[in-house]
């Protein structure tokens, strides 16, 4: 029964983590708090929905397609929408809530043109769900490949972010953006490229989930409140810190459900939130400036 | 103005105001009571979150515990003693989380408050689910919407002359101090905790009981209904409209929003959500001031230009 | 600058008001009966009020107005409807709203019911006050024979949670006395009110039948993970498993528990296994399974709703609410023909008293509710879902064990 606990704990974790790994890119470099995450992220499963049942294109194909389109759209958003915050903030705390507000109403746009597409009926379904054996636990193969993904991911940016030249130019940026220009580093740029690689992860998680979740145009900020959790508590900016976060996350959920009350799930989440924002509130792996 | 003048024009306007459910419809009298509704909520948040530019979004907490409570009590207490229980109740939650958090900065508060009010609701559902094992409330408790008109005319009066006592007393200054600049006000001995976890209590206070007084309107209360997300936004984007420099700035975001959502709502029911958003981003990048902060500016240009 | 912003405010909430709301003028003749309704098309009710309510509404109007209107004799022809809707964004106070919008401002003659029981609630007392027809059919309350006692006006078309616990409960002994299930059941419950209410009458009816809950739990909405309860009740070691949950909960519950192989000898999930995506999504899979509601293969009346519902909306409909539903309509029309003119007063009263010939059969209501006039459980037979319970004429024989899940 632990056995079990545990991978299924792992698992939901597993998507937790591929949704958040988008916004913490998002929010630790560019600074944006971007609560329209959820909406591009059901965006996706709508296209993956759609490309499945009237395309018969396979989610996995939709990849292909689907998480380029998210990268370019991200990009334009933040060119187009979000430069002009940045250009106009006096400092870090007023660009943040500021892009709380602006993303806010991109939340409704999203939602709004996918009602008027989609209705706001519930859609769903099946690939890949045949059911793997894994360490004395059955779990299904689609949330698995979503576990797989998240860490692959999690790991690929990690060595990205610390190995390569860019990567470190990102992490400057996530640091200090006022002293990154004085290594010739643009952050305009920079922080354009996070902000659409964060776009592009999401729609990645949106695709890979739409495989076994029963969705509709509305519960796009479910999931925004979910990953801004496991953002916070990985430490904002910190990829490893989220793929962490978020398996920490999906064991207590699992954990609580199995051994104390499937009730208080969603109670010990906020929970779990809250004390870590108390005690520690620049994460489990966040660095202290700030 | 002279402050005895500003006295007598505000009393005139609360009187006129108090003969409104005499001679509106139904519908009317609704819309009377959303605008009233709102504006006890946004100026009770500006109370706080304008002077110690903390943005809060436990609105609904708050707003959620006075009317949860209202549901509970309904049918085995006189009005006025729920109304004070719910206040109480608030007032205790407001303590606690004030005392607890109003050290974390800028965002992190955001999103505290937020959750705060998520894990309330779902505090609340457990315990009715497991002890009480009743979800929902009925309240047929028999109170007119003329009324709750009435007393949230009452509890409007109430914030602004809280919000005018607290600018001319000590607190307010220390507010003043500690918005400008957290660092200089504890450095010269005002107890800044203390200052804001107050402020934080009072305007949680109008909450509740706004809460509390809207209740009976739905008959039926779940914590769904009850800690709806929705409320803590709009109110936010009402007082941020309007401008949150000035007491009676989240009026003017509160009276054209109310009606703005009314109208899209009736006219492009199915386009409500895209309108919204798009109004809402519009005032975000033009207006980020405000209403009451954008006339400011404009009148001290023309001042200058003079 | 102060008053000068007021009186600009002031204006400007003058004109939207009088551009937003249509200045209706009343006619002696009336060229058009006027109906209203606030519903769900956004927020989390969406989803049910898409699939129940709103195609019900609009295939109803469109075979009025095929046939020219509603019959009134009082003007001695037909008059077409005209419609006026509004989103309530699934949310108390803008449905109460909307309500009093339509009834005071737009002068509706008539109005559909919201979706959902907080809704029905919530707009009670304003349909009440207003003297207005209420013909829920998309709420389940214990407290309906009260409510229509308290209003009137109000008709509670989906029954009590009683009702349907009563008939599961009965199904259920019968089917331990022919040896086929144990003591033993697994429930689980959405902590929303449609869970709680019909888990609280649940646990009565089983303890009252000497059934012994192995397994008792509720989740809150939105979780996405079931398979920890799926695994708690496949270990109680219960034949019969209940949930009462929401459309995305039945899917991942049906979902989740394929994947762990866990088929219970009884199969019964909440909302959702009525709807169209349910056999898309799972097939030959769903046979065995049960819930609320059910149709009667032989029913014509029901077969004929099915195919018009499927040729304007391009999708079935669901197979508990959307029938009853548009039964009521069928009541409504009826019953405003045999008045003859939109009396309100008269159409509530012949609505309780009167009997209706309706795509469900014949219906008359006994305390403003129906009796004994759909099935209340069903089960998927052969890719029909198919009546079970309460017995009587029509009713199918459940089949039991549920099968094995094909991988």
């Amino acid at each position: 029964m632990f056995a079990a606990a545990v991978t299924s704990g792992l698992v939901l974790g597993g998507m937790y983590a591929l949704i958040a790994m988008g916004l913490t890119l998002q929010y630790g470099v560019a600074r944006i708090m971007n609560l329209a995450h959820g909406e591009l992220m059901i965006a996706a499963a709508f296209a993956a929905f759609w490309l499945f049942t009237s395309a018969a294109v396979n989610p996995l194909v939709g990849l292909l397609l689907v998480v380029p389109a998210a990268f370019a759209i991200s990009w334009a958003i933040y060119r187009l929408l979000l430069i002009p915050l940045v250009a106009r903030a006096p400092n870090r705390d007023a660009l943040e809530v500021d892009s709380i507000l602006a993303t806010f109403g991109m939340l409704f746009v999203i939602q709004g043109v996918m009602l008027v597409m989609f209705g706001g009926a519930y859609y769903s379904y099946s690939f890949l769900a045949f059911p793997v054996t894994i360490a004395g636990a059955t779990v299904a193969a689609n949330r698995l490949l979503a576990l797989a993904f998240a860490a692959v991911i999690g790991v690929a940016l990690y060595l990205y972010l610390t190995r390569t030249r860019l990567g470190t130019a990102v992490r400057a940026v996530a640091v200090d953006p006022q002293s990154a220009p004085l290594v010739a580093i643009d952050v305009r740029a920079t922080a354009a490229l996070a902000f659409a690689f964060g776009g592009a992860l999401v729609a990645a998680g949106g695709v890979l989930v739409s495989m076994f979740l029963t969705f509709n145009a509305n519960i796009g900020v479910v999931f925004t409140m979910k990953a801004l959790i496991v953002v916070i508590m990985g430490g904002v900016g910190n990829l490893l810190g989220c793929l962490v976060a978020g398996l920490i996350l999906g064991l207590a959920e699992t954990f609580v459900a199995t051994f104390v009350d499937p009730g208080l799930t969603l109670a010990t989440t906020y929970a779990i939130f809250l004390i870590i924002l108390l005690v520690r509130p620049q994460g489990l792996f966040g660095t202290a400036s700030r | 103005m002279k402050p005895a003048f500003l006295l007598a024009a505000a009393t005139v306007a609360v009187a006129v105001l108090a003969t409104v459910p005499l001679y509106a419809n139904g519908y009317q009298l609704s819309l009377a009571i959303t605008l009233m509704n709102y504006t006890v909520l946004a100026t009770a948040w500006t109370l706080f979150s304008g002077p110690t530019r903390y943005v809060s979004l436990a609105t609904v907490a708050f707003f959620g515990i006075g009317a949860y409570t209202a549901a509970v009590l309904a049918e085995r207490m006189a009005w006025p003693w729920i109304l004070l229980i719910a206040l109480a109740v608030g007032l205790a939650v407001a303590l606690i989380v004030g005392l607890s958090t109003l050290r974390l900065s800028g965002v992190y508060f955001v999103i505290f408050t937020f959750g705060l009010a998520e894990l309330i609701r779902q505090i609340v559902t457990w315990y009715e689910v497991n002890v009480t094992r009743t979800l929902g409330r009925y309240i047929f408790v028999g109170i007119d919407p003329a009324d709750i008109y009435w007393q949230l005319l009452g509890l409007a009066v109430l914030v602004f002359a809280a919000g005018i006592v607290i600018r001319r007393s000590r607190l307010g200054l220390a507010l003043r101090v500690i918005g400008d600049d957290e660092t200089v006000a504890r450095h010269v001995g005002i107890n800044t905790t203390i200052a804001k976890v107050a402020l934080f209590a009072l305007s949680a206070a109008f909450m509740t009981l706004c809460g509390a007084v809207m209740a009976p309107r739905w008959t039926y209360i779940d914590p769904a209904i009850a800690f709806s997300p929705v409320v803590s936004f709009q109110v936010l984007i009402m007082a941020l409209l309007g401008g949150v420099h000035r007491l009676y700035g989240p009026l003017f975001g509160v009276v054209p929003l109310v009606l703005l959502f009314e109208f899209l709502l009736a006219r492009f029911p199915n386009h409500f959500s895209i309108l919204v958003g798009l109004a809402f981003m519009l005032i975000v990048y033009a207006i980020p001031q405000g209403i009451v902060g954008f006339v400011e500016r404009m009148v001290r240009r023309k001042g200058e230009a003079a | 600058m102060n008053r000068g912003l007021s009186r600009f405010a002031g204006t400007l909430a003058c004109a939207i008001l009088t551009l937003g709301f249509s200045g209706a003028v009343t006619a002696q003749q009336p060229t058009s009966i006027k109906v209203g309704y606030a519903i769900s098309k956004t927020g989390p009710n969406a989803g049910g009020a898409n699939i129940t309510q709103i195609p019900n509404y609009q295939l109803w109007v469109k075979e009025v107005n095929d046939k020219g209107g509603l019959m009134l004799k009082s003007v001695g022809k037909r008059v077409p409807i005209e419609v006026i809707e509004y989103d309530d964004r699934s949310n108390s106070e803008e449905a109460v709203r909307a309500v009093e919008r339509l009834i005071t401002q737009d002068k509706v003659d008539l109005l559909f019911p919201p979706w959902g029981t907080g809704l029905n609630l919530a707009v009670g007392p304003v349909f009440n006050k207003y003297g207005y027809p209420q013909l829920a059919f998309s709420a389940v309350t214990d407290r309906a024979p009260e409510l229509a006692k308290r209003w009137p006006n109000s008709f509670w078309f989906l029954g009590t949670s009683k009702q349907y616990v009563d008939a599961l409960v009965d199904l259920l002994s019968q089917m331990r006395k022919d040896g086929k299930i144990n003591d033993n059941v697994a429930m689980v419950s959405i902590a929303d009110g449609f869970g709680i209410d019909l888990s609280k009458a649940a646990r009565e009816g089983f303890e009252k039948a000497k059934f012994k809950l192995a397994y008792d739990k509720s989740y809150p909405i939105g979780t996405q993970d079931l398979s920890p309860l799926l695994g708690e009740a496949q270990r109680s070691g219960a034949d019969t498993f209940v949930a009462f949950s929401y459309p995305p909960d039945t899917v991942a519950l049906t979902d989740q528990a394929k994947v762990a192989s866990f088929a219970p000898k009884v199969m019964f999930l909440g909302v959702g296994v009525g709807f169209p995506l349910y056999p898309q999504r799972f097939g030959e899979n769903t046979e065995g399974i049960m819930s609320l509601g059910g149709w009667q293969a032989d029913n014509k009346g029901t077969a004929e709703y099915r195919a018009k519902h499927k040729a304007m909306h391009n999708r079935d409909p669901d197979y508990w609410g959307s029938q009853v539903g548009y039964a009521s309509l069928q009541m409504l029309e009826q019953a405003i023909e045999k008045v003859g003119k939109i009396d309100r007063e008269a159409i509530i009263k012949e609505l309780q008293t009167g009997t209706f010939d309706t795509v469900i059969g014949k219906v008359k209501l006994e305390n403003n509710m129906p009796v004994n006039a759909f099935p209340l459980i069903g089960q998927w037979q052969k890719g029909f879902f198919t009546g079970v319970a309460p017995a009587g004429p029509g009713m199918a024989a459940v089949v039991v064990p549920k099968a094995a899940w094909k991988q």
